[in-house]
């Protein structure tokens, strides 16, 4: 286990590492030189002669890397000379909505998904659950925004209730009912596709489990169906679900965003396009390091679940 | 109670519904078993030793199969008795060691857990007791260091050793018969024995009566005070072991002794002195199912089914129209 886990994190730090150099070098992709796309067209003889200092601009690219480097490691993630806001200071208010959200949208899903799955698959075929299947087929095929604009029209418009509508959004700390309100559509929203994926992986996997001669076996002991479902069944089946939870939620950090821009809520989606609309580059940049290296994260720690679930995948 | 055997089983069929049609993979099989008494069922692969051994506990799903007949265990009847009452039986009653040991175990839950599960949810144990009574069941079952084996996963065991955890397991309710299927396939030469032994000592030590399946007659030789041989789904002949072995009457029995794999060869080798291979039973003739592949067999083997007759020796039974002679003079024409 201690080996299988110190593999992994090695790996991961070479994730990151590649990240790190991806996020440093966007902004030398971009026309124009650093400082310009830094500080923007209007900035002063001075400001930039400051900024070439202060980031070594007139030398070797490793270095830049290494002095860009050591102050994403301090936490300075630069000065938007839009907002004349710290990136990170940025990144920290948008963050944990973004996180809430997935919180509230996956607890949402997996309530959902787990209980589902483990009745359809103890009738494979049976009326629920091919009632289940087709419904989470149709869910599949809606797009996202269809789904938030039926709810808009729905929850919001139609039967009128306050605070769940576009603009809406009110932080946790203000006020905590209004803010779960605000985030509601949102997270049903991401939920139902969450919802979905998990609901067929996890079936699929359990009317394969309950094949398995195990399971005939824990029935000869005299077990109830209910103790062979969750105590038999359920934990050899969800290898896979745990894979694909972790897929699935590092892609919500990352594309979250037609959600939070449809309702104008601030998290690090919309923070993002409005950063590439006011060619804010430095938040842009700071967004895609954070993002990119908390879906590495998520990945491994659902890895890391996936190999306590399943003992026999880190002792290989 | 005590003039009834502990296992009655009377005119018993399992059928599946295939795509192919019905498949009667158990065909009008009856025997008794008494306490503390050794049955052997031996049949080549096929033949529906897994499917009788499931239908004997009521552990066949029920979709797409029909049971008809009767299989009364201690008192009970199996035969159409609802999930909850088979429960009542299962573990305390008969308890199954099961074909594969790979595939038996749960392979994400600790070995002891798997143990004293049945007895904290079956017998009431505490935690503690449970854990007790686990260890020294797999103390029990000749596992070495039982205290920390408790604690393995099956993958950190060998096939060996988790064939003996599943002794263990079905062991737990002091069942008052134990099925083994093929206890030992896929497990190498020595350890076979030693399961076999294991099996043995464990039957007189708690006083079990034990159905051995099995398609190595070399097993069941020395290990069984009666036998069964399945063909087809169907009983060629049953009696005594020692009658069944020196004064058989079906060309089955003959051919199967004739070919009989020694505990060295690999599992599962087909029985190459038989020639031709085992019906497919979902299109079986109305006759005797062994016809194709019998030197005696006559128009009235292809057309009718024998009936199962008496020999000579009390107990002993055979299905076939042209009987061997007794006392097997192999050079005997069929009467
Ligand atoms: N669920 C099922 N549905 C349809 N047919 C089945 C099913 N289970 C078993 N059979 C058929 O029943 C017959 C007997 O199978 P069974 O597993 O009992 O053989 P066996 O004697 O145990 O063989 P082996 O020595 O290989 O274990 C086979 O023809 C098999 O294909
Ligand atoms: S009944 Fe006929 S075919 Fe069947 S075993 Fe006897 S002789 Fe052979
Ligand atoms: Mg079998």
């Amino acid at each position: 286990m201690a080996r299988y886990v110190a593999r992994r994190l090695a790996t991961l730090v070479g994730i990151v590492f590649v990240i790190s150099v991806g996020s440093f070098y966007l902004i030398h992709l971009l026309p124009g030189d650093p400082a310009t796309v830094i500080l923007g067209t209007g900035a002063s003889p001075a400001a930039r002669a400051a900024l070439y200092r202060q980031l070594g601009l007139n030398r070797p690219l490793v270095t830049q890397y290494l002095v860009w480097i050591g102050h994403v490691l301090h936490g300075n993630l630069g000065v938007s000379f839009i907002s004349e806001t710290p990136v990170l200071a940025t990144i920290r208010t948008a963050l944990p909505i973004d996180l809430e959200l997935i919180l509230i949208s996956q607890v949402l899903a997996f309530a959902g998904a787990i209980p589902l799955a483990m009745r359809a698959a103890r009738r494979p075929n049976g009326i629920l659950d091919r009632t289940l299947s087709a419904g989470s087929f149709t869910l599949l095929s809606i797009p996202p925004f269809i789904i938030i604009v039926l709810l808009v029209l729905l929850v919001s418009i139609k039967w009128g209730l306050a605070n769940t509508g576009p603009s809406s959004y009110v932080s946790l700390g203000s006020d905590w009912i209004v803010n779960l309100e605000s985030l509601a559509l949102p997270s049903i929203t991401l939920a139902v596709g969450s919802f979905v994926i998990y609901f067929r992986v996890l079936r699929a996997d359990l009317i394969t489990t309950l094949q398995e001669e195990f399971i005939t076996m824990a029935r000869s002991k005299g077990l109830r169906q209910r103790r062979i479902m969750w105590r038999h069944a359920f934990r050899p089946s969800s290898v896979a679900l745990l894979g694909t939870a972790g897929v699935n939620i590092g892609g919500l950090l990352a594309g979250g965003f037609v959600v939070e821009y449809l309702l104008s809520i601030p998290g690090l989606g919309y923070t993002l396009i409005a950063a590439i609309s006011s060619s804010d580059y430095l938040l842009v940049q700071g967004i895609v390091l954070v993002v990119s290296v908390g879906v590495v994260l998520i990945n491994f720690l659902f890895d890391f679940l996936t190999s306590i679930v399943d003992p026999r995948i880190s002792r290989e | 109670m005590s003039d009834q055997p502990l296992l009655s089983v009377r005119n018993l069929n399992t059928t599946f519904a295939t795509p192919a049609g019905p498949l009667r993979a158990v065909d009008d099989v009856s025997f008794d078993l008494d306490a503390n008494e050794t049955l052997g069922i031996v049949g080549e692969s096929g033949s529906g030793k897994t499917v009788l051994a499931r239908t004997l506990m009521g552990l066949q799903p029920r979709q797409n199969v029909a049971v008809t007949g009767s299989v009364r265990l201690a008192g009970h009847e199996v035969v159409g008795a609802s999930t909850s009452q088979l429960r009542e039986l299962w573990s305390s009653e008969v308890a199954m060691v099961f074909q594969d040991p790979m595939t038996s175990l749960n392979p994400v839950m600790r070995v002891g857990r798997q143990i004293d599960e049945v007895l904290r949810v079956r017998h009431g144990m505490d935690r503690a007791a449970a854990r007790t009574r686990a260890i020294e069941l797999l103390d029990l079952v000749g596992i070495p260091s039982a205290a920390q084996r408790y604690r393995a996963y099956p993958f950190e065991l060998s096939g060996g050793m988790r064939q003996r955890v599943v002794i263990a397991i079905a062991l737990a309710g002091q069942p008052r018969l134990l099925i083994a299927d093929e206890p030992t396939t896929g497990l190498d030469v020595t350890i076979q024995a030693q399961i076999l032994d294991l099996l043995d000592s464990l039957r007189a030590q708690m006083g079990m009566s034990v159905i051995m399946i099995t398609h190595d007659l070399g097993v069941v030789a020395t290990r069984t005070s009666r036998l069964l041989v399945m063909y087809a789904g169907r009983m060629a002949e049953t009696g005594p072991t020692g009658d069944v072995f020196r004064q058989h009457r079906m060309p089955y029995t003959r051919a199967l002794l004739e070919s009989s794999p020694k505990l060295s060869n690999a599992p599962h080798t087909r029985l190459a002195a038989i020639p031709g291979q085992p019906p497919n039973l979902a299109r079986v003739g109305p006759g005797c199912h062994f016809a194709p592949r019998c030197g005696y067999a006559t128009d009235q083997c292809r057309n009718d089914a024998p009936p199962l007759e008496p020999a000579d020796r009390p107990g002993h039974l055979f299905a076939c129209w042209h009987p061997l002679a007794p006392l097997s003079e192999t050079t005997g024409a069929p009467s």
